[in-house]
């Protein structure tokens, strides 16, 4: 039995922001989230906008503190150092960006960018000699060739310089990888070359990824277990098939219903929701998704819906008082 | 519209309804566009043929840079200063658009000829309401009064489903969220009815709710008004479920065309092959991907031969020598390859490591 | 990505950039040779930092060639026009109501021009630009304070507190250029604090602080090399302001005292004699205005050659480039 059975552990964290013309009302972005990750796992977000998932990311690389609620990873609550033992923590989890253009300064060359974690942690690296070969030695991992490295970003392609932020991400030999939409602004064919590679390497180096994600297809290829996000609230979290396959709640549901699959078979059955997502400065009370719920009843509106468990799969949970294993889909199919 | 209420929404049981024998509205033939820049003039389009029928959608499927957008903006006269069309025609309703004078291109526009753009929020002018921006179309072209077109743009609205639309029609564009902007455009664009709508990737930056709500509001659109919809993106699964028909486009040239039921089945290109390998559909879970090496061509640099010739795994001597033009492999269907009997469900769309 | 004006081979959508390089890419891009060849693209400003270094040179070297020509009295010459050797070489320029030399004064007073506008800038630019960068990166109290005392600076009309300071302690070189730096720090805080914020929210910034960056190195790895093309034409333009300002208190009476000369105690000497001799004012003047219209071309040209993303301009003949631009006519 490992020593700790998850390498991160999330419970409750909050999270809110004060928007300058909003006055008192704040922007609940992360409202009492909670998960696990475990060595070697990839756990996929999946939401739409509004729903935190940015947030998150940001709150677990230790960009923002959390205003309650605690982060375990292996043990130690990170929030709680300082100085060096914070430095160390740092180099343990790592994050993809999305915006291939945006994360890198384009004023350095590829080789100063995937350098750059180490003038940071000066330990690591021995001298210049052991700088350049390392960072050959990462460019070749992430599929660039040593030529790159003296090359500016506007000289790559988008996968490229998705590649350049993957092995600066790998630069301090992370155990948890944060890929934040990381193939969402490339090319179809260059998103599969980029994918193929995050496998390879969890494969080779045991990286753990939290992979956030709006398009349900890659999710479900590259995650083990999903969890969807909703208004700062994770509504559904479980093994990817089942979630996908057996949604538990009705947004889940939708989203399914929703996003377009190759064999053009989704049409016929698409859930239409009502609406767009309400503003997070004035959530619905009671459950988030009541607004455009379907299944919205009054108790929805009072109260904050429970966490149900499937009854066939244990580690598959939802917030809702009226999942759908339990009590059916509600829908009819009519003819257009 | 359907699905507004809080009563169970109707799972939308919504066949296409494309009749076989739907007539022709626009006929793009050999279209080219050349772009000046710096270092010399490239083809950024490249004797671009395909047909535009009522009620059905047309899909130009392909990455960037391939040329989609492009065409789009030469057919509607938006063309940047740096670009020209050098050849073809497309004639929409007897008239060739390109060859057309300013005075006949205005007439056409939005009565004929209507476009969507992916960013709702630059299309709009955020310094007038809602409401006068609607009413446009209908004071330019059919010269309606100020009051007769303010209520005309309120039943475009509730037609394409903004809710209170009274209230709203004094509302500016930054105050509308990304979905109910794209219904605003939407709602411009048809507001003279149409016969051909084309789309550029109406739906790319909005979550995947609204555009399936969007995406419903167009095919609704067409089959009212009987349109011809032209629509450009680069989402395979967009276009298996939405689009009729599919012109696969590559580096400024067609390299496939179809009915997207046979093409996606069984593509005649190893391009579309590559394409619709590397969509993580069916793969499971540990599996790698089938990824096509590479990137598209540098515009300034194409080879000569098939301009796929450097991904390709079927690439031979005459790739390289001939530019393979686009003929029939079937009863309604063409391909640009040389060899499109090669490209079977067992074969590798693109060569597997980085040119 | 959509296609845009500027299709040039570096966008990145278009490029194929595999393991071999390009063999545009491979020339170097950092050295002096690069920058001089950038340089050598735009004929304009390429004169102008000839301009701009014959005057350095002079203010360098002129004052030892020159020796004590400037200071020379001969009142037998006194107010002679300029344009003719009847009266010597050195006399080539006329002479000054004490038959000094103006050619001679010319190039000693070029020496204390610069020497008061120089440092003046260079304090100026360093303070107001490392106080604006750490205001703007952290925002929050560092910034409003910074900004409040760069408004109450602001807020005193600058000649008047020079006036005043000079005044009160005597007008010496240094206390003119603490005086000017002083006034000058607001403009170069107020850009730097604005480009830093600006820079602060950008992505990879914020990856810098997932390896656990400190904000000083963020700063000075991340936003001093962006910030600093800005803060560069910023100080030439500054230079020409400074020059003006050294000049307009000569002119007062409080900047530069006789026997130092500056270009613009030159020009208020001649005030007086604008009708009869009228070069003693034209030719210190005219070298003021060469020396900042010089300046404001190169601030120019620095201001693309610095952003890599628009150096393409100056990598391509000049020529073809504004054919291309005006008239958008085929290349």
């Amino acid at each position: 039995m490992k020593m700790s059975e998850n390498l991160l552990e999330v419970r409750d964290i909050r999270k809110s922001f004060r928007v300058p013309h909003a006055g008192k009302n704040k922007l609940c972005a992360l409202d009492g989230i909670s998960l696990d990750l475990a060595r070697r796992e990839t756990l996929g977000l999946v939401g739409e906008s509004g729903c935190g998932k940015s947030t998150l990311a940001r709150t677990l690389m230790m960009l923002e503190r959390p205003d309650a609620g605690t982060v375990r990873f292996d043990g130690v609550d990170p929030f709680t150092l300082t100085g060096a033992e914070l430095l160390k923590f740092r180099s343990r989890v790592q994050m993809v960006f999305q915006d291939p253009y945006a994360s890198l300064n384009s004023r350095m060359s590829a080789a100063e960018i995937i350098a750059e974690p180490w003038r940071s942690h000066k330990g690591l690296i021995k001298n210049r000699q052991d700088r350049d070969m390392r960072v050959r030695g990462l460019l070749d991992l992430v599929g660039l060739g040593a030529k790159a490295a003296d090359k500016y970003p506007q000289e790559f392609s988008g996968g490229q310089r998705q590649r350049i932020g993957i092995a600066r991400a790998l630069a301090l030999n992370p155990d948890v990888i944060i890929c934040d939409e990381p193939v969402s602004a490339l090319d179809l064919s260059v998103q599969a070359q980029v994918l193929n590679l995050l496998n390879d390497l969890q494969e080779q180096l045991g990286i753990s990824y939290i992979f956030i994600s709006h398009d349900l297809s890659v999710v479900r290829h590259v995650a083990d277990r999903v969890a969807v996000m909703y208004l700062g609230k994770i509504i559904e979290n479980g093994p990817t098939d089942t979630v996908f396959d057996r949604s538990d709640h009705p947004y889940t549901a939708a989203l399914m219903s929703a996003a377009p699959t190759l064999d053009g078979t989704h049409r016929q059955e698409r859930i239409l929701l009502s609406g767009e997502v309400p503003s997070p400065l004035n959530p619905p009370s009671g459950c988030r998704f009541r607004t455009r719920c379907w299944k919205a009843t009054e108790v929805c509106a009072t109260t904050t819906p429970p966490v149900t468990v499937d009854p066939e799969f244990g580690g598959h949970t939802a917030l809702c008082h009226h999942p759908l294993l339990l009590e059916g889909s509600g829908l009819e199919t009519v003819s257009a | 519209m359907k699905g507004s209420s809080m009563t169970a929404p109707a799972r939308h049981d919504t066949q296409t309804d494309h009749r076989a024998d739907a007539p022709t509205v626009l006929d793009v033939d050999g279209l080219s566009v050349e772009v000046r820049t710096i270092s010399g003039t490239l083809r950024a389009v490249n004797d671009v043929s395909f047909q535009a029928r009522r009620g059905e959608t047309l899909a130009l499927l392909g990455e960037s840079g391939c040329g989609k957008s492009m065409t789009a903006t030469a057919l509607v006269g938006l063309l940047e200063p740096v670009a020209d069309v050098v050849a073809g025609s497309a004639t929409l309703s007897g008239v060739d658009l390109l060859s057309a004078d300013r005075k006949k291109r205005r007439a056409m526009a939005g009565t004929e000829l209507a476009i969507v753009f992916q960013d709702a929020l630059t299309a709009l002018n955020p310094l007038y309401t809602v409401g006068t921006q609607l009413a446009e179309p209908f004071r330019i072209h059919k010269g309606l009064s100020a009051k007769d077109a303010k209520a005309k743009a309120v039943e475009l609205m509730a037609r394409v489903g903004i809710p209170q639309p009274e209230t709203r029609l004094n509302s500016y564009p930054h105050q509308f969220s990304g979905g109910m902007r794209q219904r605003l455009l939407i709602a411009m664009a048809v507001a003279l009815n149409p016969s051909v709508l084309i789309a550029d990737e109406p739906t790319t930056a909005l979550d995947v709710t609204v555009q399936a709500q969007i995406m419903a509001l167009l095919r609704d659109l067409r089959t009212e008004f009987d349109m011809a919809v032209v629509l450009i993106t680069h989402d395979l699964a967009l276009v298996a479920e939405e689009a009729d028909r599919v012109a696969v486009m590559y580096a400024g040239n067609v390299i496939e065309t179809g009915t997207v039921a046979e093409v996606f089945a069984d593509p005649k290109h190893p391009y579309t092959k590559g394409l619709l390998d590397s969509v993580p559909v069916n793969a499971r879970r540990g599996d790698g991907l089938q990824s096509i090496g590479g990137s598209p061509p540098d515009l300034h640099d194409i080879p000569d031969g098939c301009v796929y010739q450097e991904r390709c795994p079927l690439a031979r001597d005459i790739c390289a020598t001939t530019r393979p033009a686009l003929d029939h492999v079937g009863a309604d269907r063409k391909a640009a390859c040389h060899f499109p009997e090669e490209v079977t469900p067992r074969m590798r769309g693109g060569k597997s490591e980085d040119v | 990505m959509s296609t845009s004006i500027d299709l040039i081979p570096v966008k990145p959508t278009t490029a194929i950039v595999g393991e071999d390089d390009t063999p545009s890419r491979a020339r170097k891009q950092s050295g002096p040779s690069f920058w001089f060849r950038l340089l050598s693209n735009d004929r304009v400003a390429l004169t102008a930092a000839g301009v701009l270094g014959i005057v350095v040179l002079t203010a360098v070297f002129g004052p030892l060639l020159v020796g004590d020509l400037a200071t020379r009295i001969d009142l037998d010459n006194s107010n002679q026009p300029p344009f003719t050797l009847a009266h010597g070489w050195a006399n080539v320029l006329g002479t000054d109501p004490l038959g000094r030399s103006m050619l001679a004064r010319l190039i000693v007073a070029c020496q204390t021009t610069l020497s008061v506008a120089i440092p003046a800038v260079v304090i100026s630019a360093v303070i107001g630009s490392a106080v604006g960068m750490w205001a703007g990166y952290h925002r929050g109290w560092r910034e409003t304070l910074a900004m409040r005392v760069a408004d109450v600076i602001m807020s005193f009309p600058s000649l008047l507190l020079a006036v005043v300071v000079l005044y009160v302690f005597s007008p010496s070189a240094a206390n003119i250029v603490m005086v000017l730096a002083l006034t000058r720090i607001p403009v170069y805080l107020r850009t730097a604090r604005a480009e830093s914020a600006e820079l602060a929210s950008r992505v990879f910034v914020d990856a810098a602080r997932t390896f656990g960056a400190s904000a000083t190195s963020i700063i000075w790895r991340h936003v001093l090399p962006i910030v600093l093309p800005t803060m560069l034409t910023v100080a030439t333009l500054d230079f020409c302001y400074v020059m003006l300002a050294e000049s307009s208190l000569s002119f007062l009476g409080i900047g530069i005292q006789p026997p130092d000369v500056s270009w613009g105690l030159m020009v208020a000497q001649g005030r007086t004699y604008l009708h009869t001799a009228w070069w003693l004012s034209f030719f210190p003047g005219l070298a003021i205005v060469i020396t900042t219209v010089s300046a404001t071309i190169l601030a120019a040209w620095a201001r693309i050659a610095t952003d890599p993303g628009q150096r393409w301009r100056l990598t391509v003949p000049q020529k073809r480039l504004s054919t291309f631009t005006k008239s958008g006519k085929r290349l």
